[in-house]
């Protein structure tokens, strides 16, 4: 019989907040977290709009050899951790005699890859790239770091599924728990933020150039975007056992009942309508839940003209006959995402322990799409039980997750 | 460049970079010990010296460097 699956902890440092009461206090507001990076223009970006997300100091908490081998999004993915697992009650004695695992959504880790690079071409010498390069560049980084500085005993690797990776690190770790191969794993996904990760992506006309008013820029479903706002962070989820969660008094959060993934099969770039659909349907299947039981569906929606068209038209697909309201939270973040799927779900419990639905900013006219769809542009003050989180990504991944309400 | 400002900078970016008292920085100290470097944090030591000095130690140079004293006179004789 399969196991059932909880969220015992969560921990988020994102542009909307460094802890989950700010986040959550942001969601409320509807507060963008989109600048302008003159940094960007400089540098020869088409669009220098970005989510601002600040450096955190590990000096003092974690020693310069912990450190050294931690890109940008580990040492985001470090503070996420720790305050999940602060949550989740599961201190260090218990990660020693325990074998709880990590499974974190991560697609590149570029600014160690260009520096060393640098250093190559000038110095001819790669000894001068120092130590730190190689395990800071690999896709793995955030999993090899937090697995060694919180010694974690079980599962250890990163999933890299786009923009659907974070998504992904928590169905599969899901599963992993509910065939009983884990009582416990780490989740989530990270995304650096600095400029040499997201420059080719500039390079393919695919972000916002609405420079003039940055918290305006990421509008998904609105009719007038014009593409999305690159992001950042990380979020973690403990996601464990419910015989386990009981066992250790660990509060539990809500129960992640189903996981639909699917593969479009197409374009690399550009999504259809099909491959969405039946990852929503495999989820609802899986969950063993009915459209009606959905209460908020969390968008994968980005703002660009034809991810936010055809994922449009795979929601009013499924749900057919009856339409939950359906926000992106990226109108706020912009797009977080190896992140976003971890974050989401995150931004998505938080507005379900609290009560509300965040709006979907500068929603301001539908397309002929967008219109299918129930998108309050201001919050919603309501309760809901049961959510269901979209994330989508290049090749054509998708990736659906139903959580209940505990 | 003089001897003892040599050592001030030598000793001044080990220990920041090393996060190290520049105080614990003796001649005599066995510098594997003090900076607590391991076969990785000591290619650190040397991507440094070369980024301050313009001084590569080489690999099979360095097994004959283990106090910092030794690494003074080596970097004296280099710099010259």
């Amino acid at each position: 019989m399969k196991k059932r699956v909880v969220i015992t902890g969560m921990g988020i440092y994102s542009c909307l907040g460094k802890s989950l009461d700010e986040v959550r206090q942001s969601l409320y507001d509807g507060k963008s977290g989109i600048v302008l990076d003159p940094q960007r223009k400089e540098m020869g970006f088409r669009s220098g709009l970005t989510a601002k997300v600040d450096m955190p100091n590990l000096k003092g908490i974690l020693s310069r050899n912990q450190r050294v081998y931690m890109a940008e999004e580990g040492a985001y993915a470090y503070m996420a951790t720790a305050d999940a697992l602060q949550q989740a009650g599961l201190d260090q004695d218990y990660l020693n005699t325990h074998e709880v695992g990590i499974l974190y959504g991560n697609d590149s880790s570029a600014e160690a890859v260009v520096k060393s690079t640098d250093i190559m071409r000038e110095k001819k010498d790669t000894t001068l790239i120092g130590s730190g390069a190689i395990f800071q560049s690999m896709n793995s980084t955030v999993t090899m770091n937090l697995a060694c500085l919180f010694k974690l005993k079980g599962i250890n690797l990163t999933v890299s599924g786009a923009c659907a990776s974070g998504s992904h690190a928590i169905g599969l770790g899901s599963l992993l728990i509910q065939m009983g191969l884990q009582d416990c794993v780490v989740c989530g996904g990270a995304q650096e933020v600095n400029p040499y990760s997201v420059g080719s992506f500039d390079g393919i006309s695919a972000f916002s150039i609405r420079e003039d008013a940055p918290a305006k820029a990421s509008r998904p479903f609105d009719r007038d975007r014009d593409g999305l706002v690159p992001g950042g962070g990380a979020a973690t989820v403990i996601i464990e056992s419910y015989e386990s969660a009981v066992k250790r008094g660990a509060p539990i959060l809500g129960e992640i009942l189903g996981y639909g993934f699917s593969s479009n099969g197409d374009h690399i770039s550009v999504p259809n309508v099909d491959g969405p659909a039946r990852s929503l349907e495999m989820a609802l299947r899986q969950a063993g839940v009915g459209i009606r039981d959905i209460g908020y569906i969390n968008a994968h929606a980005t703002s660009t003209p034809v991810g936010d068209k055809n994922e449009a038209k795979a929601i009013a697909k499924v749900f057919d006959g009856y339409m939950p309201e359906v926000t992106s939270t990226k109108s706020m973040t912009g797009h977080e995402m190896w992140m976003a799927g971890a974050s989401e779900i995150i931004y998505s419990m938080l507005m379900m322990k609290n009560d509300f639905i965040a709006p979907n900013l500068n929603f301001e006219n539908p397309d002929e799409d967008s219109a299918k769809l129930l998108i309050p542009a201001k919050r919603v003050d309501k309760h809901f039980d049961m959510f269901l989180s979209n994330s989508f990504g290049f090749g054509g991944t998708n990736s659906t997750l139903i959580v209940k309400n505990l | 460049m003089e001897k003892q400002a040599l050592i001030e900078k030598v000793n001044a970016a080990l220990a920041e970079e090393f996060e190290k008292e520049i105080t614990d920085i003796t001649p005599d100290a066995n510098i594997k010990e003090t900076l607590e470097l391991d076969s990785l944090s000591l290619v650190d030591m040397v991507a440094l010296i070369e980024a301050e000095f313009g001084v590569k130690i080489k690999s099979q140079e360095i097994g004959g460097i283990k106090t910092f004293a030794e690494l003074y006179d080596f970097l004296e004789e280099r710099v010259k």
